[in-house]
């Protein structure tokens, strides 16, 4: 019967409904079926929605992008490469990808992130990069290369973080077990997270020049001037 | 401590009292009134978090899910300042402006290492409940004086340009706090436990490959479903992990950790459940399709997935 509230979650994507009602309303109704009263159902969500504000920490970071970008932060970031002729979109990508991820593996998960990181310097830069091989963009590509700027940025911190002993997914597993009278090693968890942390690199990198390759089909041949 | 993580949130609140009350005063937007409340119960539930009882948390939290689900929330129009007005600007000052934004991980990681644990006059400096938040918290508002310093902006200034990112964030900075606290309500409601019985109803027991596929995919399915793999994890180890693989099949504990996470973590890069990784920034990028973000990333995922079911069943067949 709990399963009710899962199967409200499937629907309510399904058809497209704000997450972010389907999400409470689901809690709700989840929390009603398994025979809670409503006043603790609230006072659970209440108490859980305190203890996550630090989910929202990205709101900090907003005054010093805003005030950045106003005096023009984006079309610095473009214009330094759109001046260097060798870069490509894949490479300036895997490289932001390789320094994501290593950086994630030592515990700096602060290096990245999309409103400090991908939104100011990455996606500029990668769409510096095409705009000075190419010309003028198309929107097509445009929307393509900033899909994949923020994509580099979660499949580094992804597969990256885990291999830093003091990350969450890692104490929570560690403790999970200890809890269940297994014995576990933190340490060995997060060096068994290298094999899948490189096969996920090389597979994103080769993807990445393949979308130059493509990028080179369809907009190669002459530059148009920039407009 | 001197430096607490309620500090934090308290300036985060500030931050977004400040957005809200340009949006009670302009005009422009028609849903001014509902969308500017909307903001400013976020900011009291960031300010006064602790101090407020659970229950008027959980009924301002739900009111502005109301907000949102009756469209009350309404993006204001922002009149950007003109590309010339900011190649002017950025002519200026060039590539100094980095500076600030490179300020904010560097002065994080310095602070999280170099002042955790660190006395003063007897007082701990930086909250050893969560360091790293306090050190960026601290970080950022280093930051924010040395961006309004260089660019002669003022504080009035910092908050306009904050409420144009956030407004074009919306209903979707919400989320994730939301979605934490879906999990915690699952668990109190026995989610888990009924998931794990079903799951284990329908596996061949004998097969150590179907037994890792099944897992591995759940994982990925779970973690899609609840837009988190930490929220899936003990449902399929207790399903799965510990009763098949550890007990059954003799599996490394350490193996199956590393590899379960990273078959969740395939699964976060193709949900729009996560929102704060998928669909917050197709917004911060201005994409047209929601969607966009994830749809890049589904081939690396599903390559990942397989390799790590590979992976696992070779660990566990071998013995290592």
């Amino acid at each position: 019967m709990v399963l009710i509230g899962v199967l409200l979650i499937i629907i309510g994507f399904l058809f497209r409904i704000n997450s972010a009602v389907v999400v409470t309303v689901s809690a709700l109704v989840t929390g009603m079926i398994a025979g809670i009263p409503v006043k603790d159902i609230i006072t659970q969500f209440g108490e859980a929605f305190t203890t996550n504000r630090y989910m929202s920490i990205l709101i900090v970071t907003l005054p010093v992008i805003g005030l950045l970008e106003k005096n023009g932060l984006q079309q610095q970031a473009a214009s330094i490469v759109s001046k260097i002729k060798a870069v490509t979109v894949g490479r300036v990508l895997t490289m932001y990808l390789l320094i994501r991820e290593i950086g994630a593996a030592l515990g700096l998960n602060s290096l990245g992130g999309h409103p400090q990181t991908v939104r100011p310097l990455v996606a500029p830069m990668a769409e510096g990069a095409a705009e000075a091989k190419y010309g003028e963009l198309p929107e097509k590509e445009r929307q393509e290369i900033r899909a994949h700027a923020a994509a580099a940025d979660n499949i580094g911190l992804f597969f990256g973080e885990d291999i830093f002993v003091a990350v969450g997914a890692i104490l929570l597993m560690n403790g999970f077990f200890e809890q269940n009278h297994i014995q576990a090693d933190p340490i060995a968890m997060a060096l068994w997270g290298i094999p899948t942390a490189a096969f996920a690199f090389i597979v994103h990198a080769i993807r990445l020049r393949r979308m130059d390759k493509k990028m080179d089909r369809r907009l190669g041949g002459q530059k148009k001037p920039l407009g | 401590m001197i430096f607490s993580v309620e500090m934090i949130y308290v300036l985060m609140g500030i931050i977004v009292l400040g957005c809200s009350l340009y949006i009670f005063a302009d005009p422009s937007n028609s849903r001014r009134f509902t969308t500017g409340s909307f903001y400013l119960i976020y900011s009291v539930t960031l300010m006064f978090g602790k101090l407020i009882p659970p229950f008027y948390t959980g009924l301002l939290a739900i009111a502005m899910v109301v907000i949102i689900a009756s469209g009350g929330l309404k993006k204001s129009v922002h009149v950007e300042n003109s590309l010339q007005d900011r190649e002017e600007r950025r002519k200026k000052l060039g590539g100094k402006l980095f500076i600030p934004a490179i300020l904010i991980p560097i002065l994080t990681l310095l602070g999280a290492k170099l002042l955790a644990g660190v006395k003063i006059g007897g007082k701990l400096l930086l909250d050893p409940s969560n360091v790293t938040m306090v050190a960026l918290g601290l970080a950022c508002i280093i930051a924010i004086l040395a961006a309004m310093w260089m660019t002669r902006g003022t504080p009035a200034a910092a908050v306009k340009e904050s409420r144009r990112l956030l407004e074009s964030i919306g209903w979707a900075v919400l989320l994730p706090q939301l979605l934490a606290t879906l999990g915690t309500i699952y668990t109190n409601a026995g989610v888990g436990k009924v998931v794990s019985k079903g799951v284990t109803a329908i596996i061949p027991a004998g097969s150590l490959f179907w037994i890792v596929v099944i897992f591995c995919i759940g994982m990925a399915l779970f973690t899609m479903i609840m837009g988190n793999a930490f929220a899936a994890f003990p449902v399929m180890a207790a399903g799965i992990a510990i009763p098949f693989l550890i007990n059954q099949f003799d599996a490394n504990p350490n193996h199956i950790a590393a590899i379960s996470m990273f078959a969740g973590y395939c699964g976060t890069l193709m949900t729009p459940m996560a929102a704060n990784f998928n669909i917050v920034p197709a917004a911060l990028l201005d994409l047209k399709d929601k969607n966009h973000v994830i749809k890049v990333q589904v081939p690396t995922a599903l390559a990942v997935l397989l390799f790590n079911i590979i992976l696992m069943y070779v660990l566990v067949s071998l013995d290592v």
